[in-house]
């Protein structure tokens, strides 16, 4: 049994608070490897990543990277540039299968499920782990309402009354309903930067992924903007696994809870972000954290 | 709506209220067991001890991680703030407990024949502790400011207290060792007052962004490089 729904499948089936009955169940613990330096995460695992290596042709972008990633928590990726940061974070959801130069050895493992078995749908895999972009990228043709509802429409969900609810629910995950409810087929681009993101935020949580990843989602905003991004990421990861890839580490340590350093293509550090701000035990985390090179 | 940080700056203001009250309490028991000669009651403020100074690192933690996530001006002066008013209270548990050591020894000894107004000296600190948190929490900078001059007050009742001991050991030597007690824990007080007016001149810099300790200091010119 195929237990990552068809299209078809989620189409037929009433909408529900909580669509996740077709998720499997998680990898038994004795089956688990011992702790490597990523597997400091508490309880079970939204993502276990094995062995990773990211080629863009000879060159390995990514390095034999092993982490877990912890449920219902904020993983964040910090590095230098270069360092294979998002090179790691697009490997999560599959986005280098659209790169015929990009080659990913290694294990990832959704709930236990490895995401890059041969009978798996990428397209499915990105439903499930979702993504939200550094330039807040809305389908500009599209209105508000449309641009929540794309992912929904194009899994040929159709009934109106059920898209409705389905953008509400989404825009106040966001907390964007407030600011455009009366607009909601006003042009997405006549959204603010900062609206703009959270609307792509919506966009994403509109499919009910169980997974998002940011790349830099705050990295084009202003101040008040990027705050409101950061408090919105505090409260979504009551429901939702998130993993956030910044260059700025006071927001690395005001909204995550674990951080991984790379360097140079691989894992340097992981651990509580507590830990990893106060008192890391590599030196290069030290020397990078204090500003002393990258 | 709060935000996630200012919850936490909440919870860091209620850990040092909770400090404060631990610090009072044994303040209170402290000179209750030295004035009522109850060496039970001078043993608990001393195991107590250890209540108050684990809010002080739990304090100083909760500092740290807060430190980390960039505040700026009036948090981080709250946040900076709020490290060197569990540090004060911190010193006001410990000369609790050094009261509370002389009244065991003093419980043991036949009493003295003199009267101490060692209460009112009590009585003055705390109300200076509790006038300094109440500005801390009000945020308000004048309540701060008028807890300052009471620190000359408790100079004053101090001198008092070690005058009739002074007198009294010069005209009865035998009690010079109990005496010597009284003044160690008078001396305690008067530091307590102390650390009420260090929390007083931190929470005037909190509201004004001005610092006011060591009025002689702030007129000179910076201190030579070598001693």
């Amino acid at each position: 049994m195929n237990p990552i729904m068809t299209p078809e499948e989620e189409s037929l089936s009433p909408s529900r608070p909580e669509s996740k009955s077709e998720r499997p169940a998680p990898t038994p613990p004795a089956s688990r490897p011992a702790a490597s330096a990523g597997t400091a995460a508490i309880g079970a695992p939204a993502l276990t990543v094995k062995n990773l290596f990211v080629y863009f042709g000879k060159n390995a972008a990514v390095k034999n990277v092993s982490l877990d990633i912890a449920a219902k928590a904020v993983t964040a990726i910090i590095g230098p540039s270069g360092c294979g940061k998002s090179t790691f974070l697009r490997a999560l959801n599959r986005m280098h299968d659209l790169n015929p130069d990009a080659r990913v050895e290694g294990e990832i493992r959704l709930f236990g499920e490895d995401i890059y078995a041969r009978r798996i749908e990428p397209v499915v895999v990105r439903r499930r782990i979702g993504m939200v972009f550094q330039k807040s990228n809305p389908f500009p043709t599209m209105s508000i309402a449309e641009n929540v509802t794309v992912g929904l429409r194009l899994n040929g969900v159709r009934n109106k009354k059920i898209l409705a609810e389905r953008t509400e629910r989404a825009l106040r995950m966001a907390a964007l309903w407030d600011e455009v409810k009366d607009r909601l087929h006003a042009p997405a681009i006549s959204l603010s930067g900062g609206q703009q993101q959270r609307l792509c935020i919506a966009r994403a949580l509109a499919v009910e992924p169980e997974v998002l990843l940011m790349d830099e989602p705050a990295s084009a905003l202003d101040p008040l903007a990027t705050a409101k991004i950061e408090e919105l990421i505090l409260e979504l990861k009551k429901d939702y696994t998130i993993v956030i890839v910044t260059h700025n580490m006071q927001q690395a340590a005001r909204a995550s809870d674990y951080t991984a350093f790379f360097y140079l293509g691989e894992l340097v550090e992981f651990g509580p972000t507590a830990k990893i701000f106060t008192s890391p035990k590599q030196k290069r985390t030290e020397d990078y954290v204090t500003g002393r090179f990258g | 709506m709060e935000t996630h940080f200012e919850t936490e700056l909440d919870n860091l203001k209620q850990q040092l209220l909770a400090m404060a009250g631990h610090a009072e309490t044994a303040v209170n028991r402290a000179v209750e067991a030295l004035m009522q000669r109850n060496r039970d009651l001078a043993l608990k403020v001393r195991a107590d001890d250890d209540i108050i100074d684990h809010f002080e690192i739990e304090i100083d933690e909760m500092v740290i991680h807060l430190l980390t996530k960039a505040p700026l001006a009036s948090h981080l002066r709250l946040v900076t703030v709020a490290m060197k008013i569990s540090q004060n209270l911190e010193r006001i548990g410990d000369e609790a407990a050094k009261i509370a050591k002389r009244a065991r020894d003093l419980a043991q000894e036949p009493p003295l024949n003199i009267t101490l107004d060692l209460p009112r000296m009590a009585a003055l600190a705390l109300a200076m502790v509790k006038e300094a948190l109440d500005a801390f929490v009000q945020y308000d900078s004048s309540a701060a400011r008028a807890v300052i001059p009471r620190d000359k007050e408790m100079d004053v009742l101090h001198k008092q207290v070690q005058q009739i001991l002074a007198d009294h050991m010069m005209a009865h030597p035998e009690t010079i060792a109990r005496c010597l007690h009284w003044i160690v824990a008078a001396k305690s007080l008067e530091r307590i007052a102390d650390h009420a007016k260090n929390i007083a001149e931190e929470v005037v810099y909190l509201c004004e962004a001005q610092d006011i300790r060591h009025p002689a200091a702030q007129n000179q010119n910076p201190p030579p490089a070598d001693p």
